[in-house]
């Protein structure tokens, strides 16, 4: 039913469908919940101590919370917007992603240099995979079948077997790596490298290095050009990097690997999230208790919405 | 214990098969205790026994994670050289050193006075990379700096303008310094002269706190104590904030709240600018303060920041070039590829001229940081971290690398 309503809606000229937006806010202990067509604030609902890590099931009938300082996942269902259980983590859990398929979840545990590897259904954990000190970045091939953990001190990426929880390969990148982010098409990953300055673009079949991208913006010192947060577009062409204290998002061509913009956004910004259709991408800026909205076909900020205090983390709903 | 097994497990499948002979990349810290040495007035300041060779315990796990999937295999030896008399003490290290060297260790962290310290840049040439950990003394980065004589410790100069850029952003740019008497006291109070002239305060009024000896701590000392120090403050000129050098340590704790005019302190006590604070959370800081925690059973000290980072130093070269030597290392460690994350929010790097590590200095009272210079507003044209200390056009080392 929905399906043949949705081509309806569009070849009626209306607007594209109302996504819901999550953001975690560290400082406020709270999730702020915005409607992707007015970009209001629609709610504001108590998350746990220091939710940082948010992401959502594929059916958008779960909100999955890092509760870091209560050392849980919180389960949040999306229709009413009550936690309606909680997952076990491993202590400190920042960074998660979850399988294409809705399960399991991989959690870095920053404190304890551990991905913990937890289901959804039995709410039980299923490995706990040593890995370098201080893992944060956390992301998933297409396929499933690869995880990759960055490791802050150890500054490595270490890709996991899905099935096996094994690392098999290394690849070591420049200073406290942040986050990973693969291509639609699974053939690149790219890892943020937040005191080095440089996102490298990686070959995830044999972990090789084929380029790394620097910033450089005018007026702006060096040392404050830190990306962490990374998303690319699922046709590949373009690649957005959140570089922290800059207070920029840089857009970098896909395909040449160079910057072709910096976009103003509010005070260091950190994690990105598309909606669905890929027309709005969305920035935590955490130092100014904002999300900035990018239109993704202009390329240009349209909008900066109060949140809570300190924004982490931003998710929006599939659905 | 499980898990450690697993990780050792995980490490040695994940050993590229070209690293089978795992490349080992030799260190030592090289701490020189003096003997008798006066108890601070506070016992919190008490030094741990294993003051600074904690850090580099960390320092060598942080390695090792990184080192054994490049095959590296990372070992440091913590020496202590007790000494009876200061004099006694850079033939003691010089000693301890030549064995060190003769056992293949190419990089040796100084815990030592200054002196001592330059005696053993001096005696090890190019056998070995001296990286000073704790000695303040701007003429290590000036006049008697040395091509294989790194510093980590910052100097006075960079902690005084760290200090001084948060008094002026404040706009507190009338200072009453009190200095103690001891040269190491004498030299900080002249860092805060030179540092008043570079950023424009005024030191509006100077007087010497002398050491007349007798105990540091006695049972119910603050009660003479809440009477000598207002006495000893009063009708100063007009001040905004008292500025303490006490590098000895034996009066500025005595100072805050005591003064005779209801003043901020600063310097050696109250607000102090320092490399590390066990509040110090910024930055990821919460897993690193914990890990050295878990593994020291105390707080960790600007000394154990200090020995950890420079052997994070060391790790990065060795694990970036794949070597040992001493002119590959000196050389990446000094050129514009190095770089090293300390917690910081920003990379550190060397300054070519004087081997000085640049660094954000944290300002912090007693419970929690309040602030981290360089300020904003203190621009500089290569990087802010410059507006510390000596910068490349004053300086006074004059040597080829």
């Amino acid at each position: 039913m929905l399906k043949l309503l949705a081509p309806m809606l569009i070849a009626l000229g209306l607007p594209a469908q109302a996504y819901t937006i999550y953001v975690s806010n560290e400082k406020g202990n709270t999730i702020t919940v915005i409607d992707s067509e007015t970009l209001e604030v629609t709610a504001t609902i108590d998350a746990g101590q220091r939710p940082r890590g948010i992401t959502i099931s594929p059916d958008g009938t779960e909100l999955y919370v890092c509760a870091s300082d209560d050392d849980l996942v919180r389960v949040f269902d999306t229709a009413t917007l009550e936690e309606k259980h909680t997952l076990p983590s491993g202590p400190d859990p920042e960074l998660f992603i979850l399988h294409p398929s809705g399960n399991p979840l991989y959690i870095a545990n920053e404190d304890d240099n551990l991905v913990t590897v937890t289901d959804v259904h039995t709410h039980t954990i299923l490995a706990e995979i040593p890995v370098g000190v201080e893992p944060e970045g956390m992301g998933i091939s297409p396929d499933g079948s690869v995880v990759v953990n960055t490791s802050e001190t150890t500054n490595m990426a270490h890709f996991i077997n899905t099935e096996t929880f094994e690392i098999f390969q290394n690849t070591l990148v420049d200073q406290r790596p942040r986050f990973a982010q693969y291509t639609a098409d699974g053939s690149l990953l790219f890892v943020s490298a937040e005191i080095g300055g440089t996102v490298s673009v990686i070959d995830p079949s044999n972990g090789e290095i084929l380029h790394k991208i620097s910033f450089d913006v005018p007026n702006v010192v060096p040392e404050a050009l830190q990306p962490v947060g990374v998303r690319v577009t699922s046709d590949g062409k373009k690649i957005f990097v959140a570089l922290g204290p800059a207070n920029r998002v840089a857009l970098i061509n896909g395909e040449t690997f160079e910057v072709e913009k910096y976009l103003l956004v509010g005070q260091r910004v950190w994690q990105l999230a598309f909606d669905p259709d890929e027309k709005y991408l969305y920035t935590t800026n955490g130092n100014s208790n904002d999300i900035s909205v990018i239109d993704v076909e202009a390329e240009k900020v349209i909008k900066s919405i109060q949140v809570g205090q300190q924004p982490w983390g931003v998710v929006v709903s599939p659905n | 214990m499980i898990r450690l097994a697993m990780m050792a497990a995980m490490v040695l499948a994940a050993v590229p098969a070209s690293a089978q002979d795992a490349q080992v990349v030799k260190s030592a810290v090289l701490r020189v205790d003096l003997a008798n040495k006066l108890p601070p007035i506070s016992r919190l300041d008490l030094a741990p026994e294993n003051m600074g060779f904690d850090g580099a315990l960390l320092a060598i796990d942080d390695n090792q994670t990184t080192g054994r999937f490049m095959g590296q295999d990372f070992v440091n030896e913590n020496v202590l050289v007790p000494v009876a008399t200061l004099e006694a003490a850079p033939q003691a290290a010089v000693a301890e050193m030549e064995r060190l060297i003769a056992d293949g260790v190419g990089f040796i962290v100084s815990m030592a006075d200054a002196e001592t310290t330059l005696a053993m840049a001096d005696a090890a040439g190019d056998r070995a990379l001296i990286i000073n950990a704790i000695a303040p003394e701007d003429s290590l980065r000036n006049e008697e700096c040395r091509a294989n004589m790194l510093h980590v410790a910052p100097s006075r100069a960079m902690t005084t303008d760290a200090l001084a850029q948060f008094l002026l952003w404040k706009k507190w740019t009338d200072w009453f310094l009190i200095y103690g008497s001891h040269p190491d006291d004498i030299e900080l109070a002249e860092a805060y002269r030179r540092t008043a002239r570079k950023f424009g305060a005024k030191i509006v009024e100077e007087r010497v706190f002398e050491d007349t000896g007798g105990a540091r701590r006695t049972d119910t000392g603050h009660v003479q104590v809440q009477k000598a120090i207002p006495v000893f403050t009063q009708r100063a000129e007009g001040h905004q904030v008292v500025v303490a050098a006490d590098e000895t340590g034996y009066f500025a704790a005595y100072l805050p709240y005591q003064t005779w005019d209801p003043r901020p302190v600063v310097g050696s006590a109250g607000l102090r600018a320092v490399t590390w604070h066990p509040a110090q959370e910024a930055w990821g800081a919460p897993q690193f303060q914990n890990r050295f925690e878990d593994l020291a059973g105390r707080y960790m000290r600007p000394e154990d920041y200090q020995v950890w980072l420079s052997l994070r130093v060391l790790g990065e070269a060795a694990t970036r070039t794949q070597s040992t030597e001493y002119q590959v290392l000196k050389d990446f460690i000094l050129g514009p590829e190095f770089e090293v994350a300390g917690f910081k929010g920003q990379k550190l790097t060397f300054r070519p001229w004087d081997g000085q590590l640049r660094q954000p200095i944290l300002l912090t009272g007693p419970r929690v940081l309040v602030s981290v210079s360089p300020q904003e507003e203190f621009i500089h044209q290569v990087t802010r971290l410059d507006t510390l200390g000596t910068d490349q056009p004053e300086t006074g080392c004059q040597i080829e690398r």
